[in-house]
């Protein structure tokens, strides 16, 4: 008899929909999500093409979703360690990392009053500081808090959070702990990284400050992100005058993302309509190989072109140059209907970097076969492990939880099949 | 069964410190007679909820009533099984969080919150589920395309027994006429063999019961008891199924509308379709062939929406060409190659098999002797281009939704005078377009609601198989542009759609987005007085009507949203959990002091779904705001009854503010127009206002959407600035 049960690798948009969507049909689903906060990536954007409406919209109709189904158990922190069985049948071992924090934890934030440590806030890929104690971000579900244990080490504190808890939630000795679950099928979505803008060395990333990329400026155009929802030169927190968008930053390229990033170019015209909007004057250029709107999506692209004045120029940026004095960027590109190099200078640059699967870097404990993306090939390796979202294919988020609909099937069908 | 209520009170968090919590029990044990009520220092703790639980199994307490934090956190803590009501009074973050502590404004707050709490529980019971009678678990897949056949073998596949409906005599609908396919899988760049033969083995082998020549008559029923009357030939069969899954695709663009691009002038400027046919029929003969992308699509003219699948079928049909002559010059006139995703390596492998791309409009196609000249405005040459001795000049002429051919429902005349007479706003609905695919017998039309362009496709990026006719699920280029694997993919998440919404009915469950609610709307017919609000106002299309107009409810078409219980003159719709007299019992609980005492009420309506959370954020942010406010979440905004707003007015309120979400053309409502409805009755209340001598000014609408917080206290402090200017109500000391 084979297993009726499911685990879902990944609790963002793709490992949510696929979890809620079996568990809806009747199955038991687990979650396994490695960070303390279900949601990944999509709770980082400001805003979803093409209705510029807000990802925690959906999230919370989608926690609503899994706080009323008793057949779904989701675990924050955890990873996948082993897995061993067949379709039908699998023993999966989770490591439960340590939140430091216990269940006690009633989210009063009193701790976070107490801490004397900061760090880099993740959420906001290192642009502010949080404290070492400290709930991920505002709509965190769930609203536990979480300690990022190196820097209270680090800093030589012992826990001055653990004095101020009322109701010792707070565990500094906590342990990574394992724990085993047999289920029938596995839907792994994992999703995918931002293409480290470290590579693209000819762009400056790392070295001008004012060169961001695209999932930084989200954060920057967000209200609770770290500047308040201005978006502001990173080396002065000037207003901005002129920006470029830089498209196909890694992807479509020999030497980093061989694919199509597929979102990108709808995410730098959404990015164009915040710039817009609180610079109206700003001069806004879009470098581009082709602008990738796909099916209805075009209409964004019509809109954008119509109300937010954007200048496209088709050709890839070769290089960036700083001007040390006053942090302004030169883009240097060929501009293909000029016919010309051109060189213009902008206050800031953002890099549109791609989508790298997580399996690129952090492949399936199990017999599976991988493109020279490091994205997963559906339907090779092992049976019962179905994948969805973007370790498959770079997708855009309508188009994930199509895929991750879809997944939520195929993994009923391996606990229908599987012996 | 009798009601046995017990309330507790936590006094973590601060709630202890920021309010009199005697004063609050005195609330529940005298005002309320609360037999039991009890106070603890974490009610979420081990110890808390080991309290509860005991009450629950010594006591037979059976109604628990939580005064503490948000029911949007420790969810799963207060979870006491499906024959307990719980219900959640929010002290924390929409109280102690955002109001000065140790204040008799906010005390007076707390307090009402709990009158509120106890009020509501006391209108509630617990829902019984909906059962139908001759439940079906079977699905019917119209259409025998590739996104048909996908989902009924994959629906087969899941264990449930599946119907295949196909109007042609042979399966396979346009994919099935292609020579090849494009690659479904890495490395993405060869050229696959035609998939449809071995999936029309699948679904026989999976034994998918399947009915060709055939078209749906039409479709009866609700989710789980679905009719069907299938006709083939000159017979017709009836099918009963649990859910339906729609895939009856696309047609290419109609090509003698490009006469500008020379076709119907010149024969060898054909469509991808006509192109595909020479191929599989082994006539490709060609040295020189140009593809023109955007033949109709992305045009003001023709087809404003790009057709998503025309770049990499026209690279495909390049690769035909390169495979039958190596030789061949093969050129591609395009605005963008829209080669998304992996299909990137396959525009790569066209560019090394030395296919010349053009980035430009093709400006003319003449012809000379049977070849064919294009020019071209070359936006990369920066000149216009000359090309000539073209064999054939294919058309990537796009496609358009099965859904969007025939001709639009018209309105039908309103049916008595008072409406006929009347210019009362509307909320907007998307036309239905008698397209001839499901012939739905539903009060709202014969088919899903077409969206733009005809699409019946979702609205919302998150929820991609939303849909307005619950148990119908639209999949493949009939809901939306999309290349062949985007297809595969469609047809199956639709098939779970389906399967789901049949586990869900059967369960007498709603789904999405409510999944899992048990409530369902029950109508006191002795009332009615056929007045058709609710039939016209249901955003699903769940009610029908018989000839006398009285409304038919079909419970398991429904998402208990409500709005028909808003829509109601007459009152007569409820749900168990949630009614018309539960809400005006919670207005009129609130106590109302006396106009010298100088403390406004303002009462407000919020949509649960987004402005409650923002109000939580507002809290958890320990953003403060006015403690004249009192919040009642409702389920939409439109299920917002104009009677609550005469029992807000009438017994003294101030003002009411109602915060739901956005509407228009990018609507964030999750009942597609419940906020746009809330505000239409609105419209039609100022007359009530007149009548009892007060401004209109006084009850308004908003929207918040979920990451407004930062907003909230601005808005709620300027709504009482601007109310205490109107001055205070003067029903108040009536009341």
């Amino acid at each position: 008899m084979a297993n009726k049960s499911i685990l879902v690798v990944g609790g963002g948009i793709s490992g949510i929909t696929a979890a809620l969507e079996a568990a809806e049909a009747g199955c038991e689903v687990y979650i396994a999500e490695k960070n303390p906060y279900l949601g990944g990536r999509v709770t980082q954007i400001n805003q979803y093409f093409p209705k510029l409406c807000p990802p925690n919209c959906g999230l919370e109709i989608n926690f609503q979703r899994i706080r009323n189904n008793p057949r779904i158990n989701f675990f924050t922190l955890a990873e996948v360690e082993n897995i061993s069985g067949q379709e039908g049948n699998f023993d999966v071992t989770l490591k439960i990392n340590p939140r430091y924090v216990n269940d006690n934890c009633t989210g009063c934030g009193k701790c976070v009053e107490a801490c004397p440590v900061e760090v880099d806030n993740p959420f906001n890929y290192g642009m502010n500081k949080i404290k070492a104690i400290h709930l991920p971000h505002d709509f965190a579900f769930p609203m536990k808090y979480v300690i990022k244990a190196d820097a209270c080490k680090e800093a030589g504190c012992a826990g001055k959070c653990a004095e101020v808890c009322e109701y010792k939630a707070i565990e500094p000795d906590m342990q990574s702990k394992t724990m085993n679950l047999n289920v029938g099928a596995i839907v792994w979505a994992t999703g995918w990284n931002p293409y480290d803008a470290n590579k693209l060395s000819y762009y400056g990333f790392g070295r001008f400050k004012n060169v961001v990329t695209n999932v930084m400026l989200e954060r920057m155009a967000a209200m609770n992100g770290p500047t308040g929802g201005k978006i502001v030169r990173p080396s002065d927190g000037k207003e901005i005058k002129s920006i470029a968008f830089v498209q196909c930053a890694g992807s479509r390229d020999e030497n980093h993302l061989k694919a199509c990033s597929s979102v990108c170019c709808l995410a730098s015209l959404k990015h164009a309509t915040y710039v817009r909007e609180q610079y109206p004057d700003a001069e806004i250029s879009i470098y581009y190989i082709d602008i990738r709107a796909r099916g209805k999506y075009e209409d964004f692209f019509t809109k954008v072109q119509e109300e937010a004045n954007v200048t496209l120029i088709k050709g890839k940026a070769g290089e960036i140059e700083e001007d040390q004095t006053n942090g302004q960027l030169v883009v240097i590109a060929e501009d293909q209907e000029a016919k010309q190099v051109t060189r213009k200078s902008y206050d800031l640059v953002v890099l549109a970097t791609g989508m790298a699967p997580s399996t690129a870097t952090a492949a399936i404990p199990a017999d599976m076969a991988y493109d020279e993306d490091g994205f997963v090939v559906p339907g090779a390796g092992t049976a019962g492990i179905v994948v969805a979202g973007c370790v498959k294919n770079p997708l855009d988020v309508a188009s994930a939880v199509r895929d991750a609909t879809a997944a939520a099937l195929k993994a009923i069908q391996s606990t229908v099949r599987g012996q | 069964m009798e009601k046995k209520i017990a309330v507790y009170i936590c006094t973590g968090c601060g709630i202890g410190d920021a309010l009199d919590i005697d004063a609050l029990s005195k609330v529940a044990k005298s005002e309320f007679k609360v037999p039991i009520c009890k106070t603890d220092g974490q009610l979420c703790g081990p110890e808390g909820v080991a309290l509860i639980k005991q009450d629950i199994e010594s006591e037979g307490v059976n109604t628990v009533v939580i005064a503490g934090c948000s029911a949007r956190v420790n969810f799963d803590v207060f979870k006491f099984g499906p024959d307990n009501i719980v219900e959640r009074i929010n002290l924390r973050e929409q109280v102690i969080w955002c109001h000065t502590a140790d204040d008799e404004d906010t005390q007076m707050l707390a307090e009402d919150y709990m009158r509120m709490g106890l009020v509501k529980q006391k209108n509630m019971y617990v829902p019984e589920p909906y059962q139908v009678e001759s439940f079906s678990r079977n699905i019917l897949v119209v259409g025998g395309g590739l996104t048909g056949l996908t989902a009924a073998v994959e629906s087969a596949k899941a264990g449930y027994s599946t119907i295949l409906v196909e109007k042609d005599a042979e399966l396979g609908g346009y994919v099935g006429k292609m020579y090849k396919q494009v690659p479904m899988k890495p490395p993405y760049t060869d050229l696959e063999e035609n998939c449809i033969p071995n999936l029309v083995k699948a679904a026989e082998d999976a034994g998918v019961k399947i009915y060709k020549s055939a078209t749906v008559e039409n479709t009866a029923g609700a989710p789980g008891m679905f009719d069907v009357t299938i006709k083939q030939g000159d017979s017709t069969v009836q099918e009963r199924v649990g859910a339906i899954v729609l895939a009856t695709g696309a047609k290419p663009y109609e090509a003698d509308k490009l006469g500008h691009l020379g076709f119907g002038k010149f024969p060898n400027v054909i469509t991808q379709s006509m192109f595909e046919e020479m191929a599989t029929a082994g006539k490709l003969e060609a040295s020189k062939v140009a593809f023109i992308q955007c033949a109709g699509s992305r045009d003001q003219e023709h087809l404003p929406y790009c057709s998503a699948a025309c770049c990499i079928e026209s690279i495909k049909q390049a690769l035909y060409v390169k495979e039958k002559n190596a030789e061949a010059n093969v050129y591609v006139y395009y605005k963008d190659i829209r080669s998304n995703g992996q299909y990137e390596h396959f525009y790569m492998k066209a560019q090394q098999e030395g296919v010349v791309f053009v980035k430009g409009d093709v400006t003319e196609i003449t012809e000379e002797d049977g070849k064919l000249t294009i020019e071209a405005d070359d936006k990369t040459m920066g000149t216009t281009s000359l090309a000539d001795e073209f064999d054939y000049v294919v058309l990537a002429n796009g496609m358009v939704p099965t859904a969007a051919l025939g001709d639009l429902v018209e309105e039908e005349p309103a049916a008595d005078e008072a409406a006929a007479a009347s210019d009362e706003p509307k909320a907007s609905t998307p036309p239905v377009i008698k397209a001839n695919l499901l012939n739905l017998a539903y009060r709202q039309g014969p088919e899903l609601p077409a969206l733009k362009y005809g699409f019946p496709d979702s609205h919302y990026i998150c929820f991609p198989y939303e849909t307005r006719r619950t148990g119908i699920y639209a999949a493949g280029v009939v809901r939306a542009p999309m290349d062949m694997l985007s297809a595969v993919e469609d047809g199956a998440g639709a098939a779970m759609k389906a399967v789901q919404c049949v586990e869900a009915t059967e369960m007498g469950q709603a789904v999405h987005p409510r999944s899992g609610d048990m409530s369902f709307p029950e109508f006191n017919m002795n009332r009615c007085t056929q007045c058709k609000r609710c039939t016209e106002e249901c955003p699903f299309g769940a009610i029908n009507e018989d000839e006398k107009g009285n409304p038919l409810p079909n419970p398991s078409r429904c998402r208990r949203c409500g709005t028909c219980m808003g829509a109601c003159p007459e009152r007569i719709i409820s749900f168990k959990n949630y009614s018309v007299p539960m809400v005006g019992n919670m207005v009129k609980t609130i106590e109302m002091p006396e106009e010298d005492e100088e403390k406004p009420r303002i009462l407000i309506f919020a949509c649960e779904n987004d402005a409650i959370p923002a109000l939580d954020m507002a809290g958890i942010n320990r953003l403060q705001y006015n403690a004249w406010v009192r919040i009642i979440p409702l389920r939409c905004l439109g299920s917002l009854n104009l009677v609550w707003i005469n029992d807000a007015m009438g017994g003294g309120f101030d003002g009411v503010l109602l915060m739901g979400c956005k509407h228009g053309d990018d609507y964030q409502c999750h009942f597609m127009k419940g906020s746009e409805l809330a505000e239409i009755r609105l419209s039609k209340i100022s007359e009530t206002l007149d009548r009892l001598g007060l401004e209109s000014e006084r009850v308004r609408a908003t929207t918040v959407n979920i990451m407004d917080y930062d907003k909230i206290p601005a808005m709620l402090d300027e709504f009482a600035a601007d109310l205490e200017e109107l001055g205070p109500n003067p029903m108040k000391d009536f009341a």
